[in-house]
């Protein structure tokens, strides 16, 4: 009733060609950004910006940038986490070798250099496909964690590649709460969501997303595999790579090879599948899944556990969290394999056509 | 000269158990087409189900003799792994045909948590050994050829051995019987199989119980060398560039892109280790596999890819 687009009428191509055409969806997002912003920040405690919001917004970003690429170019990455990997250490390097050097420069540096690296180990795409490609991603990462642990320059010569960085600043604000954390990764996001969202839409996404659909088909009609299919994998890692050095620096503060394993690069394919592929609320709603879900499952079992009497031991606790995951994971995937966004637009064409029924 | 081939024998060796975890791939991938990174957790869950029924079964019957009770562990274990197996098909795959591999790859990820969180829960999660008798002491060989002769690991050599058997059985059982014929069609064309009446749910479990076979095969030769615990599960890590240099749809592939594999891991560990810090093994495997791939994109023996427009 209150969301339907009929009697809207378009007068300009401007009108037509916004990235929300819809003025409830517009009107709802500006609310939803705000909230976040003003809302946010009165509402909640420390322990949930420390636990679930900086986290949730950092992985959001590296979702999208996987997304880019899996999503949207049809290219299956495994080594996503590898790219997060190369942001956090060239970020890192960025910082402490150049005098004064800004830490928000350091982190977009950082991601330009996670591009370099994304382009290089993004090349076998040209010749690979699917599967192949899949596990060929593996490479990279693995080549990564060994490069991180093992070449000291990277890390300034400290031991088993751990390194840390202290609070960073921003034109004289200092990152230390919990709260500027919240607001400086919600910031970067907010900038980067509506980077892609407008990349996406312009020439650039087309040309994935036809790549994506079907490549010989889409060099017949004149788009250029190796120029879509690089542009897509350096975009991804650039995203990737802003989101390893935000996740080092704003969420670990001191970080090792670790945090960006293998595991992580699956964690980031589990987003964007369950989130959605080939959307960028996607994104947001597969990182929120993954993030809160491991977490809620850890407070419910012990009280789940004691409401029958049970006393129930951390590492019984740890399994049933991981068997529990891994069932409503194939669970999502049989229900709605195209992920959550796709039950969200579903729910949209609900709300259009609602009270009535056709 | 003998240092060189004892190291190339020991990455054949070691090669020869790669495509032991390999196999499970392609198996798996030729007759449904799911990329089933579930293997590496397979192979742990039956590992797990070996070493500790072979310690309680003695409890139970109590008896001494280790032979009857590796025996009947074993026995047990390869029930166990088709329970999961029927399980997994029954739970999840069935519901999950004709999805994109992508997906597919992703539920048997979630597979691979769900597998592990139970073998733990279960069985527990401390250093188990698994005990079926392999001599450990290493033997020289070639005395006459060379000066001091080549150091053999006797347990390699077996448990190569015990690959190579198993992959020669698997063979017979794919060309010889009616069963592997019907898988064979499966693998061919799902609807054109269906349509002269191959059931293929019932195809898809007897897959997945011969990958669970080759499981517990790997995992018994792995836990018995490096002792049964959590890492187990990440050999599947390992054996992924052994599946893409192979082909994901081929048998012989496995085996053979095994060998590459583990040559070439032992060689370069050996010879270029030392000079970037050492380490190397796990990447190079897949740098290797990917020069492969550059020049046979499906892999060295895997159907070729024909784009259809």
């Amino acid at each position: 009733m209150f969301y339907r687009e009929n009697g809207q009428f378009k007068t300009s191509y401007k009108a037509d060609q916004q990235a929300f055409a819809i003025p409830q969806d517009r009107w709802a997002i500006y609310a939803i950004v705000a909230f976040a912003f003003i809302g946010v920040p009165l509402l909640v405690d420390e322990y949930m910006f420390r636990a679930i919001l900086v986290p949730f917004l950092i992985l959001s970003l590296a979702a999208l940038g996987v997304n880019i690429l899996v999503g949207y170019c049809g290219q299956i990455t495994l080594g996503a986490g590898a790219s997060m990997a190369v942001g956090a250490y060239a970020a890192y390097n960025f910082l402490i070798r150049v005098d004064g050097m800004p830490a928000l420069a350091a982190i977009l540096l950082g991601g330009l250099v996670a591009a370099a690296a994304g382009i290089v180990f993004g090349a076998p795409s040209l010749r690979v496909r699917g599967l192949y490609l899949a596990v060929a991603t593996l490479a990279a990462q693995f080549f990564w964690d060994w490069a991180f642990l093992r070449i000291k320059w990277f890390t300034n010569n400290a031991s088993s590649g751990s390194v840390s960085v202290a609070d960073i600043s921003l034109f004289g604000w200092t990152i230390s709460t919990p709260t500027d954390k919240y607001l400086f990764s919600l910031g970067i996001l907010v900038v980067f969501a509506v980077m892609a969202k407008n990349l996406l839409r312009g020439n650039m996404g087309r040309q994935w997303m036809a790549i994506r659909d079907m490549d010989v088909a889409a060099t017949v009609i004149g788009i250029r595999p190796m120029y879509s299919k690089l542009t897509a994998f350096a975009v991804s890692s650039f995203y990737l790579g802003v989101a390893g050095a935000l996740w080092g620096f704003v969420n670990l503060g001191s970080w090792e090879p670790a945090a960006f394993s293998i595991d992580r690069s699956l964690q980031l394919l589990f987003m964007v599948i369950i989130g959605g592929m080939g959307a960028i609320s996607g994104s947001f709603f597969g990182a929120a899944f993954i993030v809160i879900l491991p977490i809620f499952l850890n407070q419910m079992l012990p009280l789940v556990g004691s409401l029958f009497g049970l006393e129930v031991s951390t590492a019984l606790v740890s399994h049933v969290e991981v068997i529990i995951f891994g069932s409503l994971i194939v669970f999502f995937l049989i229900v709605e394999p195209h992920g959550i966004a796709r039950l969200w637009a579903t729910g949209r064409e609900k709300l259009r056509l609602w009270p009535f029924p056709h | 000269m003998a240092f060189f081939l004892e190291t190339l024998l020991g990455g054949l060796m070691s090669g020869m158990l790669y495509s032991l975890v390999a196999l499970g791939f392609v198996l798996i991938f030729k007759a449904s087409g799911v990329f089933n990174f579930a293997q590496g957790a397979m192979v742990l869950f039956a590992a797990l189900a070996m070493a500790r029924f072979s310690e309680w079964i003695p409890d139970w019957l109590g008896m001494e003799n280790l032979f009857v009770a590796n025996l009947l562990a074993f026995a047990v274990a390869v029930v166990v792994m088709f329970v999961v197996a029927w399980l997994i098909e029954r739970l999840a795959l069935r519901y999950l045909v004709n999805q994109e591999g992508a997906t597919l790859l992703m539920a048997t990820l979630g597979i691979a948590y769900v597998l592990d969180g139970i073998g733990q829960t279960i069985f527990g999660s401390d250093i188990y050994k698994i005990d079926v008798g392999m001599p450990k002491d290493p033997v020289m060989m070639l005395e006459s050829v060379f000066e001091g002769g080549i150091l053999i690991n006797k347990e390699d050599f077996i448990a190569a051995l015990i690959a190579a058997l198993l992959v020669i059985s698997l063979s017979i059982f794919f060309q010889k019987t009616a069963t592997g014929r019907a898988l064979r069609a499966v693998a061919d064309d799902h609807q054109a199989a269906q349509s002269i009446g191959i059931p293929l749910d019932r195809i898809w479990v007897i897959v997945w119980c011969v990958a669970g076979i080759t499981a517990l095969v790997a995992g018994i030769i792995w836990g018995s060398k490096l002792g049964v615990q959590f890492s187990l599960s990440t050999i599947a890590l390992r054996a992924l560039p052994v599946v893409i240099l192979g082909g994901l749809t081929s048998v012989p592939g496995a085996i053979i892109g095994g060998l590459i594999i583990g040559v070439g891991e032992k060689l370069s560990e050996v010879y270029l280790g030392p000079y970037v810090g050492g380490g190397i093994e796990i990447w190079f495997a897949y740098m290797l596999a990917l020069v492969f791939l550059l020049f046979r994109p499906q892999g060295l023996f895997g159907e070729k890819i024909i784009d259809r427009v």
